[in-house]
């Protein structure tokens, strides 16, 4: 596949990893977090970290939309999808997130709930077109990347008239989220976490440009440097970041220049500003509520809230009181430092959607992270032996 | 959820939508939210949608940099 196949050069990617090694100061602490679940993804995947010096350490960051959605959220969905004559249509990634006591949206569909799976808001409208019969709801859910599909599919509700459309908004923005984990406690004093850099998102960046983050970079004194999803993109980023600790300097770059631009998409923007506004609070699964971190529909598009037009109202739900997920969102804790970790949670049987999300932290560490472990661990068992 | 892949544009169609390939699966998309799409640009596709346009010059660019980041270890 063009752009993909030449990024993920293994050759390359030694090459690279080798000038991180040379460049990255050995009395120094490089610890930078990775915002998107899509990168999280490629640094397992590919083992990005074993390239990396011991004192160039990757933190996981909470931009994995499935894993951030809060269970109330999720419980309000399977609420609406069990209305009767209501069609949910849903992304995939969101079928078997774990609501409370053990409920999902796959096992509302198995017990007789109409959810469908989509790939596209063009698929949900389809249905709402063909079955008038129908109340169609689109559970829309995800960041800036995200977001323009849903805009342009309510903008064509409009136009089509469609009145049995409408979507529960979930829709959240990665900058507000950044700065609220800059400004959590255990960054700002405990000093639990540190962060000395971001990489910054890939297809959010698409749509959003490079302006956002500056605000970061200055008023946090943090590089951010927005990455491709791809493994060589990914170790670009980091020696692009550890070069701008050891300047001194506190940049936003861009290593993704082959798709994002200073101001990004500006037609999506446009398109997203015309049907969305800002909600003044959302509740993140892990961060807490968060101010303008998420959006909901103009008072022009009300009309296709499926909240109001269902009267749905989030109900206090709790997350298992075991379950990590939400300091793992923050970067306080590792997978492995979940006692549900690998033992009653997998992604066959998730307790958490950290683990449902393959851009999860846990689902990533499950499928490729543990493996490393166990091979590094191996000759320190033999030792104690 | 923000995965999405590089697909070639095949067909220019109504209504701001396009024929794409990847790798010989071809997909009908939507076009909307770029602008003066030509066939044969690679488009970012995410959920139905081409997001943005691949620049040719600075993908290579991109991939000059990467192979001589590697060079000077």
């Amino acid at each position: 596949m063009k752009y993909v196949d030449e990024y993920r050069d293994g050759r390359l990617a030694k090459g690279i990893a080798a000038t991180i090694v040379r460049e990255a100061d050995p009395q120094r602490l490089y610890h930078f977090m990775e915002f998107c679940g899509g990168h999280t993804h490629a640094i397992s995947r590919y083992g990005l970290e074993d390239l990396l010096p011991e004192n160039v350490r990757m933190i996981h960051g909470p931009g994995c939309p499935v894993c951030v959605l809060p269970i109330a959220r999720l419980e309000m969905a399977i609420e609406c999808a069990q209305r009767p004559n209501v069609t949910l249509c849903t992304y995939g990634d969101l079928m078997r997130v774990p609501g409370s006591h053990g409920s999902s949206l796959l096992k509302a569909k198995a017990a007789g709930a109409d959810i469908r799976m989509i790939y596209s808001t063009l698929d949900a409208i389809r249905i709402a077109e063909r079955e008038p019969n129908r109340e169609v709801v689109f559970f829309a859910i995800g960041f800036e990347t995200t977001t323009p599909p849903t805009a342009l599919a309510i903008r064509a509700a409009a136009k089509k008239k469609l009145a049995n459309f409408s979507i529960l908004c979930n829709h959240v923005l990665t900058p507000a989220a950044i700065q609220s984990i800059l400004q959590s406690p255990e960054v700002r004093e405990l000093g639990s976490v540190r962060i000395d850099g971001f990489i910054g998102p890939a297809h959010v960046s698409t749509v959003i440009g490079l302006q956002p983050y500056r605000f970061f970079a200055e008023e946090f004194q943090k590089p951010v440097v927005v990455a491709g999803f791809e493994p060589l993109d990914v170790a670009q980023a980091i020696l692009m970041l550890v070069r701008q600790i050891n300047e001194g300097r506190h940049e936003v770059e861009n290593q993704y220049v082959r798709a994002v631009t200073e101001f990004g998409n500006e037609k999506a923007q446009a398109e997203v500003a015309e049907v969305f506004e800002l909600r003044e609070s959302f509740e993140w699964r892990g961060l807490g509520q968060v101010p303008y971190g998420a959006l909901r529909l103009r008072p022009a598009y009300q009309g296709f809230d499926a909240e109001k037009r269902f009267a749905l109202v989030a109900k206090p739900a709790e997350d298992n009181p075991a379950c990590e997920c939400g300091a793992i969102l923050r970067g306080v804790k590792k997978p492995r430092d979940c006692k549900l970790f690998g033992t009653v949670c997998t992604p066959d049987t998730p307790m958490g959607s950290c683990m449902v999300s393959p851009e999860g932290a846990c689902s990533a560490h499950w499928t490729y992270g543990r493996f490393r472990e166990t091979t590094k661990a191996a000759p320190q068992r033999r030792s104690v032996a | 959820m923000c995965l999405a892949i590089p697909v070639q544009v095949s067909e220019i169609l109504p209504d701001d939508m396009a024929k794409v390939s990847l790798d010989g699966v071809t997909k009908t998309i939507s076009t909307a939210l770029v602008e003066d799409l030509k066939v044969g640009d690679y488009v970012v596709l995410h959920v139905g949608y081409a997001l943005a346009k691949i620049d040719p010059e600075e993908a290579e660019r991109t991939l000059a940099l990467l192979a001589s980041a590697g060079v000077a270890a």
